[in-house]
């Protein structure tokens, strides 16, 4: 059973609409002289749904274009094709010279770097007062201010008045990913772009931001993309997976069934890599080749990872195959199903 | 080592990065050092060889390597000792290379420096980077032209050129990925099996020290909290701290559970809190915590911790 890949995000459950769909989303960068010029094909006709009050996880490894998706998404990069569909409404093409404010305000982000994300001369107040003022979500100072340490209350931040004055120096990298989330949520937003959020923070206090994101879509119904390269947070915080390698998206589902039932090659390759003290180093069996992510310069047809493919056939290394349903909430590009 | 101290002397004041550490590294074993960001982990690595450069201050304790004393080493002796006896593998090991020299040229300089005979150096060569599986043809590459999991493997090889008892690995595959990681940690593991060196491997992941590591010890704020072999370490951890990383990490199989990590963040080690550093965090905190730093004793043979409660 094969399906376009437009028509991936429609088959995974429809109890509720979506908020964000994204068809055959495609970006090449242009590299090499103007004579000669070279594509870099980063991300290759990429379709995803997320619907309201779920967490959509894009994982993969650098060079997956995992980020190079979600900065299309918040459109700080054209796309080179593909549709981006929020509330039912082509934005591209409503849009197409820059996002409009209304779709700024509603598709948040929240960056990897909370050392580098943060103004060092502002106050934390400064920071989540700024959107309020632009987006207009309050005019008078003194209701600004009570916002603000509503918000900083709602992201765990104690007490919110001490930390609303504080710089950002005087925060640890945990409690600076929680402004980033406060400021992400002043401007009251419905998807929210997190591109590894908790990638450099201290272990002990990365679950804090882990359970502070669930809450979030528990109590607000946010929405979430959570771009991440680690496929335990993946599983914990993530209803769905969707698994990038070389631009392309190789498999999805919900997190259960991509973790426990992985379909792709790649996708069982990359789960038996990971550190699981239950299992041991040692005792593991190498489930797939060695070998690094292919160049993505002018790639030739076919699946990408037919070079580290364990299965590979002829026909691998002639197209990108579609996709295959492997349950009703299940998928995968391979030519094995 | 035993009853290890630095200081970074500071203009807020003194630091005390590495409070009164011991821990042993047998022949032959991977000893684990897991710690986050500030516990001092790198601080002992670099003490160990002597690269500590002011404003640290090594203020207290003994290093031994074998029956030498290393804090009583002059520079003569620490050049030859380096290398040839201990060697070490930054994090930041894919920039470690020069970019502007062939990788022969890195190999053969640590082997020329240390007295290896000009004759066999390119066999050296050749032979280190069959060992950490590259092709030695890749020899003649500049750094940028291999990638970050190679450029690793190729420090590697450097590390193990002189043949070291006792290599030390600061977060050698923090950069890398999940893939690439494995593939080089099963590589190390085979190469230890092979050659018979010890490591002492430093991380913040402690889902990959239990399972690469015989041995571990858990550092919070310059102290080791809780030391014992890798798997009692998983199976029975004992001081709060430790149990709460155990809780800090999602896993990948199993049950999906609630994990709460550790409220509050670590602390400030100008001020330290007073006693135990870990009090303030600790669910578990009692009066005598917040007063009293408490002795690293055994409980079961082997297993060794650091708390008021044991």
């Amino acid at each position: 059973m094969e399906q376009k890949p437009s028509e991936i995000g429609s088959s995974v459950t429809t109890q509720n609409p979506h908020l964000l769909e994204v068809r055959g989303l495609t970006r090449y960068f242009t590299v090499g002289s103007l004579l000669r010029p070279r594509h870099v094909h980063a991300v290759e006709d990429v379709s995803f749904a997320v619907r309201r009050g779920q967490v959509v996880a894009l994982v993969g490894e650098s060079g997956s274009g995992k980020s190079t998706t979600i900065r299309l998404v918040a459109r700080l990069i054209e796309a080179t094709r593909g549709e981006i569909l929020f509330e039912g409404v082509d934005v591209i093409q409503d849009e197409p010279r820059q996002a409009s404010r209304e779709y700024r305000r509603k598709v948040q982000m929240i960056f990897q770097d909370p050392f580098a994300s943060l103004n060092a001369v502002h106050t934390i107040e400064h920071h989540i007062e700024r959107p309020l003022i632009i987006h207009k979500k309050a005019e008078i100072r003194a209701e600004r201010l009570d916002q603000i340490h509503i918000l900083l209350g709602t992201v765990g931040l104690n007490p919110p008045e001490e930390i609303a004055r504080r710089y950002p120096h005087q925060l640890s990298g945990g409690q600076r990913q929680r402004v980033a989330i406060a400021r992400a949520l002043a401007v009251d937003p419905e998807l929210i772009l997190a591109d590894e959020p908790i990638s450099m923070l201290d272990v002990s206090i990365r679950m804090g931001v882990l359970n502070l994101i669930a809450q979030l879509k528990e109590e607000r119904g946010l929405a979430f993309l959570y771009v991440t390269h680690d496929l335990a947070s993946a599983r914990y915080i993530g209803d769905e997976i969707i698994v990038m390698y070389a631009g392309r998206m190789v498999e999805g589902g919900t997190s259960e069934e991509v973790m426990q039932e992985a379909a792709h090659p790649y996708t069982r390759l990359l789960i038996s890599a990971v550190p699981d003290p239950h299992a041991g180093l040692r005792t593991r069996k190498e489930t797939g080749l060695r070998g690094e992510v292919p160049s993505l310069i002018d790639p030739p047809p076919g699946c990408p990872f037919v070079a580290r493919c364990p299965n590979v056939t002829a026909k691998c290394h002639e197209a990108m195959p579609g996709v295959s349903q492997i349950s009703p909430t299940h998928w995968a590009r391979c030519y094995l199903y | 080592m035993r009853d290890l101290s630095v200081e970074y002397l500071t203009a807020r004041g003194p630091v005390q990065a590495v409070n009164g550490v011991s821990f042993q590294v047998r022949q032959g074993e991977v000893f684990g050092l897991a710690g986050e960001s500030g516990s001092g982990k790198s601080t002992i690595a670099h003490a160990i060889l002597r690269i500590l450069h002011p404003p640290a201050l090594i203020t207290g304790g003994a290093v031994r390597f074998g029956d030498r004393d290393v804090l009583a080493m002059s520079e003569g002796e620490l050049e030859e000792f380096r290398w040839k006896s201990i060697s070490i593998v930054f994090q930041s090991a894919m920039n470690a290379l020069n970019p502007v020299m062939h990788i022969r040229d890195q190999i053969s300089d640590v082997l020329l420096t240390h007295g290896f005979p000009r004759s066999e150096v390119q066999e050296r060569a050749r032979a280190l980077f069959d060992l950490v599986g590259i092709d030695p043809r890749r020899l003649d590459s500049y750094p940028h032209q291999l990638s970050g999991g190679m450029r690793q493997r190729a420090v590697i090889a450097i590390a193990l050129s002189l043949s070291p008892p006792l290599m030390i690995m600061d977060e050698p595959t923090t950069a890398l990925d999940v893939v690439v990681q494995k593939d080089i940690l099963q590589q190390i593991a085979n190469l230890k099996e092979k050659l018979g060196f010890s490591i002492l491997f430093i991380t913040h992941d402690l889902s990959l020290l239990v399972e690469f590591s015989n041995y571990l010890a858990i550092m919070y704020a310059g102290h080791i909290l809780e030391k014992a072999p890798a798997h009692e370490l998983f199976e029975r951890p004992l001081n709060p701290y430790t149990v709460g990383l155990m809780n800090s990490f999602p896993s990948i199989s199993g049950e999906k559970r609630r994990l709460t990590g550790i409220a509050g963040a670590p602390p400030d080690l100008v001020a330290p809190p007073k006693g135990c550093p870990f009090h303030p965090r600790c669910p578990r905190a009692m009066a005598i915590c917040s007063e009293v730093m408490p002795a690293i004793q055994q409980v079961s043979p082997g297993h060794e911790v650091a708390c008021h409660l044991y």
